[in-house]
C-alpha cells in the first residue's frame, strides 16, 4: 500500500493526552509514521495518497470489549462479516468476542476454528474470549494455559457467574501463574432467579420479577475479596448500580488491582425506558434507576470505571416478540456505541477524552495488546467522526444481521466518517 | 327479550381492556354504571338479549380459571355472540408454537373479541399489537386483572353506594397478587384510600408509589377499614421459601371474627377466590352472609363483563 497522509484533523488520543489539530501520515506498511500539529504535508513522498478530513475528530480506533459474534451456531442473529460491517460503520476495529456460540467456545479446536473464520470473513481485529468454565456450567475450569497459547485474550461466562466460591478461588489462583485475564459478570443466581427486570416500582407494576442490585453487589464484593488472597487479572463485565460503585471505591482504594466496564446502554437508559414491555431494553444486568445512571457517569469520571462496552447481543425478532419474562435479554449497538457515548458529551455528562480513554486506551490496557492507541510506529487503526452531525437511530439502516436495537428512534448527534484498519479504509460514508 | 336502557358508549372507545392503568376515571365509571344495567337482567328469568348478535367471542385461557372463564363465557352468550372457549394448556403451545402465532392464526378466523388468561404479565398487551380485534384481559401474571377490580368495585357501589372517602384494605400475598394491583389503581382512582397488609416477603418493591399505605400489623391496617379484602396465598407463583408456615400466616395474616374488629363495625368482607379456607381466612366468617361479599362478587362478576365486552366490542 501506498503511504497516506490525513490532513485537517482534531487528534484526540488519551494514550499520549494529545487533543489537538494536525495531521497523520501513515506509513506503506499501515503503521503510524508522525502524527500532530508539527506534522507537514511536505513530510510525505508526492506519490503518497491525500484525505482531507475537513476537520472532523480523529481516535484510535474503538476497542469494544464485549460482543457476540453468531459463528459457530447463531448465523441467523450474525456473522464474522455482518459484525465487522457493524463494527466498521461505528468506527470500531478491535472486537473481544464472547465464546457463548454453540458449540461454546472452551476447547483448543474450537480456537482454531473460529481464528481462522474471522480471519477469512471479518474485516477487524478480533480477539476471542474462551469460556472460564466447561460449557459456561461453572464447574470445571477450562484449559487456561493451552487456550491462552493458542490466541485466547481472556476468559468470560459472558452473562454467567461462577457461583461456586471455592472454584472462582482456584480460578483465581491458578489464573495468576498464567497471567490470563478473567472476566466476571456479577450475578448471583438465588436472588436473581426468574427475575427479568430490576427490581423497583417498575417491575411492581409491570408485574415482573425483579432483581435486586444487591445480587451484582454481593458476587462483587465475594470476587474482590477472593482477589486479594489471589491477585490475578481480574475484570468485572458490566455493573450497573450504585451500590456496586461503592464497593469498587472502597476496594480500590485498598489497593486491590482490578478492572471495571460498564455498558453504553445502562449510561444512558433507565428502567423507565422499558415503558410497555419493550423487550428490546430487556438486558443483563438489568436497566436500573436514574440514581444509578448518573452515579455510573461519576464512577467513570472518577476512574472507578474503566471501560465502556456495547454489550452487542444480537438477537432475531422470534427471539424477542415474546410476553417480557421469556423474551430472549440483549441488544444490538456496536454501531451506535460511538454516536451514543458521544451524547455523554453534548448532554455534559462526560468530558470527550474521558469517553475516548473508556473506548481506546483502557481496554487496551486491560487486554494487554498494541491497540487503542496513535503513537507513532502502533498500527494505523483509526475512526474519523463527525462530532456534531445529527441522525436518527433507525434498525433498517443499521448493518448487523439482528435488528434488535435498544435506541430505535433516538436522535443523536455524531457520527462515523471514516474507518481505517491498518491504514486501510475500511468504511467512509 | 328483555330490554336495557341505553346508556352512551365510551367516547373514542379504546379498542382494548388491558389494565385498570391504561383506564381514565369517565371509562371506569362508564363501564360500572354499564354493568348496573346488566345486574337486574341477570336476576331475571330472561337472561339473553343480542346486543352482540353475530361477533364471535374466543376465551383463550393459558392458565386455568373457574369463575373467570365461566364469568366471561356466561357473559358473552348473554349478549348473544358466540363464544368459543380454548383451553390452551394442552395445545399448539405444547407443541412449540408461540402466543403470537396461536394470536395470528385465531385472528386469521376474525373473532371480534378475545379475551386473555396468561401466566406472564404483559401477554395481553403484546397480543393486542398483533390482532385487529379488541383484547380484553382476564389477568396477566401478577400485573393486572382489570375486570376483577371492577366487580369488586360495582359489589362495594351496590353495598355502600359509592367508593369515593372509603377506606380499603388489602390483605395477604401482594406480591404475586394481580388483583390487588388493578385493586390499588381502581379504588384510588375512585377516590378510596386504600391500605396493604402483608408480610414483608410477599410485599413488592415500591408499593408505596402506587398510591397506597403499607402495613405489617393486621390491627393497624385494618384500623378504620369499610372493606377488607382478603388474597389467596398463590401458592403455585412462590418460588423458594417466603413464609415459614400457613400456620404462622393464619396466625398473623388470617381473618378471624377478633381480627375483622380491628375495622369498621360495619365492615365488609371481600375475596376473589378461590378461598384457602384456615389459610387467610377463617372457615365461618367467609361464609357469614352479613359481612361476606364473596357471592356477590361472583354474580356481579358477570354484570360486569357483560358490561365490557358491549362496551369495547367494535
Amino acid at each position: 500500500m501506498t503511504e497516506k497522509i490525513l490532513t485537517n484533523l482534531r487528534i484526540i488520543d488519551p494514550s499520549q493526552k494529545m487533543d489537538e489539530v494536525g495531521n497523520i501520515i501513515i506509513d506503506n506498511n499501515g503503521k503510524i509514521k508522525s502524527i500532530g500539529k508539527s506534522t507537514k504535508n511536505s513530510d510525505v513522498s508526492k506519490s503518497a495518497e491525500k484525505i482531507n478530513c475537513k476537520g472532523n475528530i480523529a481516535i484510535p480506533g474503538i476497542v469494544d470489549m464485549k460482543a457476540f459474534v453468531g459463528e459457530p451456531g447463531f448465523e441467523y442473529k450474525e456473522n464474522f462479516r455482518t459484525l465487522s460491517q457493524a463494527a466498521l460503520a461505528g468506527g470500531v476495529t478491535s472486537i473481544v468476542t464472547m465464546p457463548n456460540t454453540k458449540p461454546i467456545i472452551d476447547n483448543v479446536s474450537m480456537v482454531d476454528f473460529i481464528i481462522r473464520r474471522g480471519r477469512d470473513k471479518a474485516k477487524v481485529n478480533l480477539f476471542p474470549c474462551a469460556s472460564i468454565t466447561r460449557q459456561t456450567e461453572g464447574n470445571q475450569m477450562t484449559e487456561f494455559g493451552l487456550l491462552k497459547a493458542r490466541g485466547i485474550i481472556g476468559f468470560s461466562d459472558v452473562n454467567k457467574t461462577i457461583q461456586n466460591t471455592e472454584l472462582m478461588s482456584r480460578i483465581m489462583n491458578y489464573a495468576s501463574d498464567l497471567d490470563v485475564l478473567i472476566m466476571q459478570h456479577a450475578e448471583d443466581y438465588e436472588l436473581s432467579k426468574n427475575s427479568c427486570i430490576n427490581e423497583s416500582e417498575v417491575a411492581t407494576r409491570l408485574g415482573l420479577q425483579g432483581v435486586s442490585d444487591i445480587a451484582e453487589k454481593i458476587i462483587i464484593e465475594r470476587d474482590l475479596s477472593l482477589l486479594s488472597e489471589y491477585p490475578c487479572r481480574y475484570h468485572i463485565n458490566q455493573i450497573s448500580a450504585k451500590n456496586s460503585l461503592n464497593v469498587i471505591k472502597k476496594n480500590k482504594s485498598n489497593g486491590i488491582k482490578f478492572s471495571t466496564g460498564v455498558s453504553i446502554n445502562n449510561l444512558s437508559l433507565n428502567q423507565n425506558d422499558i415503558g410497555e414491555f419493550r423487550t428490546f431494553l430487556k438486558l443483563s444486568p438489568p436497566l436500573r434507576g436514574e440514581e444509578d445512571r448518573i452515579s455510573l457517569i461519576e464512577g467513570i469520571k472518577n476512574d472507578l470505571i474503566d471501560v465502556i462496552v456495547s454489550d452487542h447481543i444480537p438477537e432475531d425478532e422470534e427471539s424477542k416478540r415474546l410476553p417480557f419474562a421469556q423474551a430472549a435479554t440483549g441488544s444490538i449497538g456496536i454501531e451506535t456505541l460511538l454516536s451514543l457515548a458521544l451524547e455523554l458529551y453534548h448532554n455534559d455528562s462526560l468530558p470527550l477524552e474521558k469517553i475516548i480513554k473508556c473506548l481506546t486506551i483502557n481496554p487496551a490496557k486491560i487486554l494487554k495488546i498494541n491497540k487503542g492507541t496513535l503513537k507513532k510506529g502502533s498500527d494505523a487503526d483509526l475512526c474519523i467522526f463527525d462530532l456534531e452531525k445529527p441522525w436518527v437511530v433507525k434498525a433498517e439502516n443499521l448493518k448487523s444481521k439482528s435488528k434488535n436495537t435498544a435506541i430505535e428512534n433516538r436522535k443523536l448527534q455524531g457520527k462515523v466518517k471514516m474507518t481505517l484498519l491498518n491504514g486501510e479504509v475500511v468504511y467512509s460514508n | 327479550m328483555a330490554t336495557v336502557k341505553k346508556v352512551s358508549a365510551i367516547k373514542n372507545t379504546p379498542q382494548h381492556l388491558l389494565g385498570i392503568q391504561n383506564l381514565s376515571v369517565q371509562e371506569a365509571k362508564s363501564i360500572l354504571t354499564e354493568a348496573k344495567t346488566f345486574i337486574k337482567l341477570n336476576r331475571s328469568s330472561s337472561k339473553k338479549l343480542d346486543l352482540l348478535r353475530g361477533k364471535t367471542q374466543i376465551n383463550l385461557f393459558f392458565e386455568p380459571s373457574t369463575r373467570t372463564q365461566s364469568s366471561f363465557d356466561l357473559a358473552g352468550k348473554r349478549l348473544g355472540a358466540d363464544v368459543m372457549t380454548m383451553n390452551m394448556n394442552n395445545s399448539a403451545l405444547k407443541k412449540g408454537e408461540t402466543l403470537i402465532d396461536t394470536a395470528m392464526t385465531l385472528n386469521a378466523m376474525h373473532p371480534d373479541i378475545i379475551v386473555i388468561r396468561h401466566q406472564d404479565s404483559g401477554a395481553p398487551n403484546l397480543l393486542s399489537q398483533k390482532v385487529n380485534c379488541t383484547v380484553i384481559n382476564a389477568g396477566d401474571g401478577r400485573r393486572e386483572h382489570p375486570t376483577q377490580a371492577l366487580l369488586d368495585a360495582l359489589t362495594i357501589i351496590n353495598r355502600k353506594g359509592n367508593i369515593e372517602g372509603l377506606k380499603i384494605a388489602i390483605c395477604g400475598d401482594i406480591l404475586h397478587s394481580r388483583v390487588a394491583r388493578s385493586n390499588i389503581y381502581l379504588m384510588n382512582m375512585l377516590g378510596a384510600e386504600v391500605n396493604v397488609i402483608a408480610p414483608k416477603t410477599l410485599m413488592p418493591h415500591g408499593i408505596e408509589k402506587l398510591g397506597v399505605k403499607a402495613f405489617t400489623d393486621m390491627k393497624k391496617g385494618l384500623d378504620g377499614c369499610d372493606i377488607v379484602m382478603m388474597l389467596r396465598l398463590q401458592n403455585e407463583r412462590m418460588q423458594g421459601s417466603f413464609l415459614p408456615s400457613k400456620r404462622e400466616y393464619y396466625e398473623f395474616f388470617g381473618l378471624t371474627p377478633d381480627k375483622l374488629k380491628f375495622a369498621n363495625k360495619d365492615a365488609l368482607l371481600m375475596h376473589p377466590g378461590p378461598m384457602n379456607r384456615g389459610v387467610e381466612i377463617d372457615t365461618k366468617l367467609a361464609d357469614d352472609i352479613n359481612v361476606s361479599l364473596v357471592k356477590e362478587q361472583v354474580e356481579l362478576g358477570v354484570a360486569v363483563r357483560m358490561a365490557c365486552l358491549k362496551l369495547y366490542c367494535k
